[in-house]
């Protein structure tokens, strides 16, 4: 089942282009590697496909339904930001953070299973402000996820994480694309990592480069040289530590 | 002590006061938790050019404070939405345009001075009952919608970005909020006075905050201590004959700064 279709999407913030005809598509059960360098694009990608941007050209289908027309299918998304750093003295428990994240309603279960999920249970009344880096993006993670959406769209989610809570992040991504089903989209600008996670891959860079399975584009040359010529190589050699 | 509550100057203060109290700390946790802090102090400067105009005019002050008020809000509002102005600067703005309309009319006409006097310091003890009824209702008709849709607006709050791909209706949500917002602080001038009315809004809410609850029981703990402020503050002010309003913030300021020291570093 066809969860997402991108086909000729373009936009332009003013005379500049931001995205030039870009087309992908995204299966069920799919965990989808978005890579580009800094203004490549991907968080521009994601406001159209969220709905946020809504003046671009081409067509974006989630769930078969333009995301224009039909916002309430935001409804079946769950969306995760790169890490903003959050005040210690914010008023909100982690279980008033993962409640934002049901659609209707208070579902104090509901908020237990994504905890669970991300393995945070036990700080369910601990002060949001207080965890570390890695411990809050778990918890946006279990926001994301405490609705029970179909599909999770993650933009740069480890920005600002250390390493150890990074390789984490990797499992809990996994785990929750192949033990709960979750269709994911995730930007990384670590072609590396993104390669070991992912059953597909898109590279861009305002254009598209690449889309399909990772092993076919490391298997290219030609792609890999491609890659490293618009700039995506200085990172991968800045944030890539191997493979996972 | 009971002979004072049961005198009716007293208990229409209280109502007053305590409808009062409640709503602003509903809306000022609100405020502060979008870096908004300021915004009331801004509003009562806008609302202080209103009340000048109104007496200028021989209109209701209050009303002319609103539309003015609600007015700068909107448009500050705007403003912030679009990036043009940082959000603090748009504060600055509201407040000087408010504060210059009002001391030019003030030049402009002598007379009213007196009148002026009450809404910079707040007039509690001179509250009717009718007053005080209104004061009520205005009150539970903002803060009942804050309380029933606190989840969005702490969303809002938390990450506005999240808010909008979540799909909330983010700019309209704003916009109610800052008019509901305006309506607080427009109320309650009548009890704190212009001066001193982002006190109401800010400080029992600094004091919450630094207890270390939840969401819910910090808003339910900032709407406790404005409650305690307001009445140990109309007492005071009557056995002691100082101003209520400066009793009440008074004692807000105790307040914070008894939870900033009872919070551990």
């Amino acid at each position: 089942m066809r969860i997402v279709e991108v086909q000729g999407l373009s936009y332009k913030y003013g005379n500049e282009a931001v995205l030039d005809s870009i087309t992908f598509s995204v299966e069920k059960g799919d965990l989808l590697g978005i890579v580009g360098p800094n203004g490549a694009g991907k968080t521009t990608l994601f406001n159209c496909m969220l709905g946020l941007v809504r003046d671009y050209q081409g067509s974006i289908k989630l769930f078969g339904r333009d995301i224009r027309k039909e916002r309430r299918l935001l409804g079946k998304v769950g969306y995760l930001l790169q890490r903003n750093p959050i005040e210690k003295a914010f008023p909100a428990s982690v279980a008033d953070i993962v409640a934002l994240g049901l659609t209707a309603g208070s579902d104090d279960a509901k908020v237990e299973a994504a905890l669970d999920t991300v393995g945070l249970l036990d700080l369910k009344q601990s002060r949001i402000g207080t965890l570390s880096g890695g411990q809050q993006q778990r918890v946006l993670i279990a926001k994301a996820i405490a609705s029970g959406p179909e599909m999770l769209i993650m933009d740069e989610p480890i920005t600002g994480i250390d390493l150890a809570s990074q390789k984490n992040f990797y499992s809990l991504v996994r785990a929750l694309n192949r033990k709960h089903g979750i269709t994911i989209i995730l930007a990384l600008h670590d072609l590396e990592v993104v390669g070991n996670l992912a059953n597909k891959l898109v590279c861009i860079n305002r254009k598209m480069f690449y889309h399909g399975i990772p092993q076919k584009f490391f298997a290219n040359p030609n792609l890999l040289k491609q890659y490293s010529e618009a700039g995506m190589q200085a990172h991968m050699h800045l944030h890539g530590h191997g493979r996972q | 002590m009971l002979e004072l509550f049961q005198q009716g100057f007293i208990q229409n203060a209280l109502l007053a006061g305590i409808a009062t109290a409640i709503m602003c700390a509903l809306v000022g946790l609100f405020l502060v938790l979008r870096k908004q802090s300021l915004f009331g102090d801004a509003l009562a400067h806008m609302a202080f050019g209103g009340i000048a105009l109104g007496l200028f005019l021989g209109i209701q002050p209050l009303f002319a404070a609103a539309a003015v008020a609600a007015l700068g809000a909107l448009g500050m509002t705007r403003l912030r939405q679009t990036g043009r102005i940082p959000a603090d600067a748009a504060i600055a703005v509201l407040l000087s345009t408010g504060l210059a309309l009002g001391i030019t009319l003030v030049s402009l006409v002598q007379g009213f001075n007196t009148n002026l006097f009450s809404f910079l310091f707040g007039s509690i003890l001179l509250v009717s009952r009718e007053e005080a009824l209104m004061t009520a209702a205005i009150a539970v008709a903002i803060a009942a919608p804050i309380a029933i849709h606190q989840r969005k607006l702490l969303h809002l709050a938390f990450s506005e970005e999240q808010a909008k791909a979540s799909g909330l209706p983010a700019a309209m949500l704003d916009y109610l909020f800052i008019i509901a917002a305006s309506i607080a602080v427009i109320v309650s001038i009548r009890l704190s006075g212009i001066l001193l009315v982002s006190s109401l809004l800010v400080l029992p809410n600094l004091a919450a905050i630094m207890l270390g609850l939840g969401f819910k029981r910090t808003m339910l703990a900032s709407a406790a201590i404005s409650v305690l402020a307001v009445v140990a503050g109309v007492w005071l002010s009557y056995v002691a004959n100082i101003a209520p309003s400066g009793a009440i913030v008074i004692l807000l300021v105790a307040f914070f700064l008894a939870a900033l020291a009872a919070k551990k570093p």
